[in-house]
């Protein structure tokens, strides 16, 4: 019993790593169909806003809330990762749709640039850069209506882009100044380190969890949750769909494409600023540290049926559980006297490399069978 | 094609010479005779530049000390030393095409390089070839012993295996059974192969053993196989590389695999500078074994921290691999002056035997190309260093490790013709 619910905890724990670093994926590349390759580099910007968050708070005026921060860099990644996305898509993507090896190659290069980005431009400007493109890209939008629609507009937005760049400047300065950390630009991987709550095992029915694993799991299920009834019950969700299914149509009957297509693949980029939190609790925070997760992604995406939530969370978790019953070698404990070949067999591929090399296996056969995965999406878009 | 290098090099030496003496030389070049430029090739880009930059550093600092005490004296003629750097960039096939500019056309007398066994598999032909030099400063699995490269860095009987003694026999885990974690690549396989046989002969047991493939860091079911293999703690021998590390110690402490529960972390690829990156407060009470430490406390070592402190920032530290690039700088220098030219064969001859008074105490170049050094053993402490618990005398390399079953009962010596890279005891 404790040995299977060591096993279960272990590939739920996996599962809703993959899960989580996903389903900003599933969004973009399951609803919209974009191949993001960049996807892994937002969930980088998150990672590094939990690190600048975690900074911020170690100053004497923060200080006393030091042990929330990881709670607020969750919000403020989504926040980062989201706006960084909109950004993209507003001048890259959206002149790729329907080309998607251009859009492959397009954010390949993206990636690219913000890894490098992260590399040689100080953290504490690269705050203020994102704090006037947030400025900047949503201040004309509290506009009043009237002021929208003079012609005059374009002098207003652009007056508000430059209030975005010198606030930017100034945070940036500000941060530099108090955070020595941040004032330098360096290519070393840093360190998110979880406040004191945070670290450490809970007791279980006999068996010992560790908490930033658990912790991990609760994003995960709330970003799920919360994902789940954007999509089914706000008005916006439900345009999303519609879009989904037949973007002509959905167009003809007055839904503002443009707008819906920034809302999805902001929500999605967001997402992956979430997954970015999570990951930096497991392990450093780096230039590369999207890179890693980026083909687990895809894969996920794909065993689970491209455009089907349901289909991700199963996905993942099932990978989850397979790379913790091969790589662990558990049957071997769970019928410690089988026959010799056949445990000499389970013992070749319970090391981490070949657990991975059997999975990958795995997905390969079971894609033959059912080649657009556990839930394959069903409606226009797929016909077409 | 060796003649043409020659004179290449003779070209190349001249022209420089030329330039020197045709831009009025400056205040320093005043007081040489001549420039000898030597290559320096480490990564500068791509996920191994953090570790070989600083490499780069201690070179470059070695070379200027040299330079400040009068250059290199070969045939009665002071010379100065310049150095080409060339960036390896992470890429292995990169490196033996540096290595081939830095040869061919630079004309350099040897080349200080490499970090990772790939980039070094992938120069060696290169220096074969052309029976050119290379420096190698870095610790590694050995079972490799080229007339053409010379290895600064320690070989598994000079780290690993006093390190296992030393688990086995006088840690507080002392006859507990042994894990062996690593990164999925030659240095951690073999390394534990060596471990595995050593442990056999002591009479203990590896109770399991799992590598993690590079740029994985999903530790969970290693860290489920070492619950379920050491339930009362033991001793894990850790060969895991860079970054792997940090998700490993953080997530082991979470899973409750401290020194305070019984679980003791020998770590062969843990050094100050990684320390720093990774977090003491992880790292504390488990060991690392090295030649060299920054707090070894005599006045060379002190010195040599000292300096590269001073030529590169206050918040830097040393550590073992940039002790070794240091002594094969100098060692190269006495041996070019010993022999009385720059020329290859007579410098390989003059190299074998070359003492030096390294920051971790004397060190000797041995007929098989490695150097005989001291092994430290050192618990990591709070401020992120080492403190030294254990220190053997000098101890002799082996090329071919006498514990491991393809390479028991060989041995390598280039100074004598019948015997050469690999021949029978």
């Amino acid at each position: 019993m404790e040995l299977l619910l060591d096993s279960l905890f272990n590939g739920v724990a996996i599962g809703s790593v993959l899960l989580v670093a996903a389903l900003g994926l599933a969004i973009v590349f399951g609803l919209m169909g974009v191949i993001n390759l960049a996807h892994g580099e937002l969930m980088m910007l998150g990672a590094y806003t939990t690190y600048v968050t975690q900074l911020i708070f170690k100053l004497p005026i923060l200080k006393p809330f030091y042990n929330s921060y990881i709670l607020i860099s969750i919000f403020l990644a989504f926040i980062v990762s989201g706006v960084v996305g909109i950004l993209l898509e507003k001048t890259i993507i959206r002149k790729l749709y329907g080309s998607p090896l251009e859009t492959l190659l397009a954010t390949w290069g993206v990636s690219l640039i913000l890894q490098q980005f992260v590399r040689s431009v100080p953290l504490a400007y690269g705050t203020g850069l994102v704090i006037s493109l947030l400025i900047g890209l949503f201040l004309p939008t509290t506009f009043p209506s009237k002021i929208k629609e003079s012609i005059n507009f374009k002098y207003f937005k652009f007056s508000s882009w430059i209030f975005a760049s010198l606030t930017g400047v100034l945070t940036g300065s500000i941060i530099s100044s108090s955070v020595s950390k941040l004032s330098r630009a360096s290519a070393r991987n840093v360190d998110v380190t979880a406040p004191s709550w945070m670290r450490g095992q809970v007791e279980i029915i006999g068996t010992a969890f560790p908490k930033t694993r658990l912790m991990i799991i609760v994003i995960t299920l709330i970003s799920v949750i919360a994902i789940t009834l954007f999509l089914n019950q706000s008005a916006w969700g439900m345009r999303i769909r519609a879009v989904t299914q037949n973007r002509q149509m959905s167009d003809c009957l007055g839904i503002s494409t443009e707008k819906v297509d920034i809302i999805t693949f902001g929500i999605g980029s967001g997402l992956a600023g979430v997954a970015g939190v999570a990951v930096s609790l497991l392990g450093s925070v780096g230039p590369n540290v999207g890179g890693n997760y980026i083909v687990g992604c895809f894969m996920v995406v794909v065993l689970g049926g491209v455009g089907n939530l349901l289909g991700t969370v199963l996905a993942s978790f099932g990978i989850g559980i397979m790379t913790d019953l091969i790589g662990a070698g558990r049957l071997l404990s769970i019928w410690p006297d089988m026959p010799l070949p056949l445990s000499n067999t389970i013992n070749f591929f319970a090391t981490t490399s070949m657990a991975r090399v059997m999975i990958f296996a795995l997905i390969v056969i079971f894609l033959q069978f059912k080649p657009t995965g556990l839930f394959p999406q069903k409606g226009r878009m797929v016909e077409n | 094609m060796r003649i043409s290098r020659r004179i290449l090099a003779g070209l190349a030496t001249a022209s420089l010479a030329i330039t020197a003496t045709s831009c009025g030389g400056g205040g320093t070049s005043g007081s040489f005779d001549d420039t000898v430029t030597v290559g320096i090739l480490h990564s500068l880009s791509g996920t191994m530049a953090i570790s070989e930059s600083t490499l780069v550093d201690t070179e470059k600092m070695a070379i200027e000390e040299i330079n400040a005490a009068g250059g290199v004296n070969v045939g009665g003629k002071s010379y100065k030393i310049e150095y080409i750097v060339e960036d390896g960039a992470s890429d292995w096939p990169t490196f033996a095409e540096k290595s081939k500019k830095l040869i061919d056309q630079d004309g350099v007398p040897v080349v200080f390089g490499g970090w990772t066994s790939a980039s070094r598999k992938a120069m060696l032909p290169v220096y074969e070839s052309k029976d050119a030099f290379l420096y190698y400063p870095i610790q590694y699995e050995a079972q490799e012993c080229s007339n053409n490269i010379f290895y600064t860095g320690a070989t598994p009987n000079q780290q690993s295996e006093p390190a296992t003694d030393f688990m086995y026999k006088r840690s507080p885990a002392a006859g507990g059974d042994f894990f062996l974690v690593g990164s999925d690549y030659v240095f951690p396989r073999t390394s534990n192969t060596i471990t595995k046989a050593q442990v056999k002969q002591l009479g203990g047991k590896v109770v399991g053993e799992d590598y993690l493939p590079l740029g994985n860091t999903e530790v969970a079911p290693i860290i489920s196989k070492i619950k379920k293999a050491l339930p009362e703690g033991g001793i894990i021998i850790n060969t895991l590389n860079g970054d792997q590390n940090v998700a490993f110690f953080k997530q082991i402490q979470d899973a409750g695999i401290t020194p305070s529960s019984g679980y003791y972390v020998m770590n062969y690829s843990i050094a100050e500078e990684e320390i720093s990156t990774i977090g003491p407060e992880f790292l504390e009470g488990h060991y690392g074994a090295w030649n060299y430490m920054m707090s070894i406390d005599t006045p060379a070592s002190k010195k040599f921290a000292a300096s590269f402190k001073k030529r590169w920032g206050a918040d830097r530290v040393v550590a073992d691999p940039q002790e070794s690039a240091y002594n094969m700088v100098y060692l190269w220098k006495q041996a070019v002056e010993d022999a009385g030219t720059f020329d290859d064969n007579a410098v390989r001859e003059a190299l074998v035997g070359q003492k030096f008074d390294a920051p971790q105490g004397p060190v000797e170049v041995m007929p098989n190309h490695h150097l005989s050094q001291t092994v430290r053993i050192g618990e990591i402490n709070a401020e992120g260093g080492f403190t030294i618990l254990e220190e053997t005398g000098v101890v002799l390399p082996q090329a071919w490790n006498q514990k491991h079953p393809s390479s028991k009962g060989f041995a390598c010596d280039w100074t004598d013709p019948s015997k050469g890279e690999k021949y029978k005891l």
